[in-house]
């Protein structure tokens, strides 16, 4: 198998062009534009009423969107019905036909293609030892677990080929180990597959771990198109920043900056490294600094006239296993999290502690210009 | 949902204790005089026997009197069924304001008299009345159609007055059914019918079990439409009745029928069961 390594099949592309729709006098999705790759993952990531659900159901041709164009392999599919664009949908509630076995599930889109019986039966069961529910093929939908009633939607969306898969908050019903089991199952499968699949949530972790690419969505606007690390380190904007993953929210003056990184005068009067700043600001302009909790450690006593670091006193401390959280009240009343990786048989500082903060490395944070 | 017997507690059946009292007051009381009146030989006494049964099932005009009756029942429902369910899924796709309207207009018929609905109806198929007048005017006709006192114009008006009995039921049935369902329908590549047919449909089933029945029940034994619109004409088991019962003074003929006709109608009733019972594995999915 090393010799003749397995390529997987190439999904198509999907390219959302500069689509915007409004809801009267609303608008859900305001000009976003997303190039897709063939066999992409990608996670559509925001808050409720970020407009994302709204985007994918745009996608499936449920609604028409206000402007704009999608386009899958390079044709526009904007004038075809959901019927006829080649899209296979896992719902949130799965959206299983109730009255129909497993196997007629997964059957239903090859008939209603016109497949003749004997296909259906093939492909229904070949689908079903894909996602190793074969044993089940007979049974109906509510004589099923919520995990197992996921594989058979996602069987049935995959039965029919579709070039695109679309993924709605697939994973929000289940609970939180059966949730990791899934991701990884259907992160198998879609790679199985090679479909270029959309999925859709409001869950950071879920989207950082299974996706190629996420595209981080507020009030209806991409924020930023980026592969997860990059979306975690580098985070395009405030929103971003504050949305993905945890952030300290330190108010400062721009000391000066150049394409490297930039040096900031935080509030409480400490001077940090930081990483050059989003967006335009100038020298003595005012910003505001995302530190995330794995990007300060906590440095010893804050009463012995060391001028380094950001003094403070320890609020909490919560032992979370492989790591230590400390929250740290500094001087301008702001509490910081701290977290660390834990050394062997440490305890947290009791409350009270006086301690200083300093940066883990030079120019992990983030800055981003204040609004005037 | 059946709910066995005996898991019904002592202070369950207390609570329907009062409503099972007036029904058997009411409802069991009377019928077993009127079973017992039936089995009277004559209206003035002579004996007791099963002799009105055999006149009633032995007589063919009374025969095609329960037949047209179970008949008219079967046509009225099936316009019911045909015109409601339209009605139904309009009123579940709608948005808010437009589901209070239907709602509205579907409940129209339970909320005026039946002799004030009854007695639109004849000025509306009269010789003069609105549709003979708009069909002349329009030059489609030249003599009045006759609409008033035919069986075409009387299921007409029947399923007017029970179609709210056939919508109601739609409507929750149709309710109950997840909208993901359809969609997932068509991004499978099924076109509207299909996923009428092989979705909507079926799932929708328990509804219309429910008011076709109740449909049903009320078509065949609705006297004053049967009697005003269908005129003296058509004979319809409940006039039947109120013949030999008022006019005839025939009490044990007319007992006779009623249990006969009460019959008929469980018949009906249990064949419509039986077929809810076929679609009990959607009703509960």
């Amino acid at each position: 198998m090393i010799d003749h390594p397995e390529q997987p099949p190439q999904g198509r592309t999907l390219m959302i062009d500069g689509v915007t729709h409004r809801y009267g006098g609303s608008t859900a999705v305001d000009d976003v534009t997303l190039d897709i790759r063939g066999g992409e993952l990608v996670a559509l990531l925001g808050p409720s009423g970020c407009g994302k659900t709204t985007l994918l159901r745009i996608i499936a041709g449920f609604i028409a969107q206000t402007r704009g164009r999608v386009l899958v392999g390079g044709e526009a599919i904007d004038d075809q019905p959901p019927n006829k664009r080649a899209v296979g949908i896992v719902f949130q509630n799965y959206a299983l036909f109730p009255h129909m076995t497993v196997a007629e599930n997964v059957a239903y889109g090859l008939a209603a293609r016109g497949a003749d019986r004997r296909t259906q039966a093939a492909e229904s069961e070949r689908m079903l030892e894909l996602v190793q529910l074969g044993h089940l093929a007979g049974r109906y939908p509510k004589q099923l677990s919520g995990g197992q009633q996921q594989r058979v939607a996602l069987a049935r969306a995959l039965a029919v080929k579709p070039a695109i898969l679309l993924l709605d908050e697939p994973f929000a019903a289940l609970d939180k180990n059966l949730r990791l089991d899934m991701q990884i199952e259907v992160k198998r499968i879609q790679r199985m597959a090679g479909t270029t699949t959309i999925l859709v949530t409001h869950d950071q972790e879920e989207a950082l771990s299974m996706a190629d690419r996420v595209a981080v969505l507020s009030q209806g606007r991409l924020e930023q198109f980026a592969p997860p690390t990059e979306v975690y380190d580098a985070p395009a904007t405030l929103f971003v920043n504050s949305f993905v993953g945890t952030a300290n929210l330190l108010g400062g003056t721009l000391l000066g900056a150049d394409t490297e990184g930039a040096r900031v005068r935080l509030d409480g009067g400490a001077v940090i490294e930081t990483r050059a700043p989003v967006g335009a600001v100038a020298p003595g302009g005012r910003v505001t600094v995302c530190l995330r909790p794995e990007h300060l450690t906590v440095v010893g006593g804050g009463s012995d006239g060391d001028e380094d670091g950001i003094p403070g006193v320890v609020d909490l401390g919560l032992p979370l296993g492989a790591t230590v959280v400390h929250e740290v009240r500094i001087g301008t009343g702001t509490a910081v999290k701290v977290a660390e990786p834990r050394r062997q048989r440490a305890s947290v500082l009791p409350p009270g502690t006086p301690v200083r903060l300093a940066p883990a490395g030079p120019r992990l944070a983030s800055v981003f210009p204040q609004a005037a | 949902m059946r709910t066995n017997l005996r898991d019904v507690t002592v202070y369950e059946l207390r609570l329907a204790a009062p409503l099972a009292a007036f029904f058997a007051v009411f409802f069991v009381a009377p019928l077993l005089l009127l079973f017992v009146l039936s089995l009277q030989a004559a209206p003035d006494g002579g004996g007791y026997g099963v002799a009105q049964y055999v006149a009633f099932l032995g007589d063919a005009f009374s025969l095609g009197v329960l037949g047209s009756t179970l008949w008219l029942g079967v046509k009225v429902t099936a316009l019911c069924l045909l015109l409601g369910y339209p009605v139904a899924w309009l009123h579940v796709r709608s948005p808010g304001w437009a589901k209070g309207v239907i709602m509205l207009v579907v409940l129209l018929p339970l909320l005026t008299s039946v002799v004030v609905r009854t007695f639109a109806w004849i000025v509306i198929l009269g010789r003069q009345g609105i549709v003979n007048a708009a069909l002349m005017d329009l030059g489609l006709i030249d003599t009045p159609l006759r609409m008033l006192y035919t069986e075409g114009g009387l299921v007409v008006a029947l399923a007017q007055v029970q179609m709210p009995l056939m919508v109601l039921p739609l409507i929750t049935a149709l309710t109950r059914i997840d909208p993901n369902l359809a969609d997932a329908s068509a991004v499978l590549g099924a076109g509207h019918w299909r996923t009428f047919r092989k979705v909507t449909l079926p799932l929708s089933l328990p509804g219309i079990v429910a008011g076709c029945l109740l449909t049903y029940a009320a078509a065949i034994t609705a006297f004053i439409t049967q009697s005003l619109v269908g005129g003296g004409q058509m004979l319809f088991m409940p006039m039947y009745i109120y013949q030999q019962a008022s006019t005839l003074q025939n009490w044990p003929f007319a007992a006779a029928i009623s249990i006969i006709f009460l019959a008929a109608v469980l018949l009906v009733v249990w064949l419509f069961n039986l077929l809810g019972r076929l679609s009990r594995g959607y009703a509960q999915a």
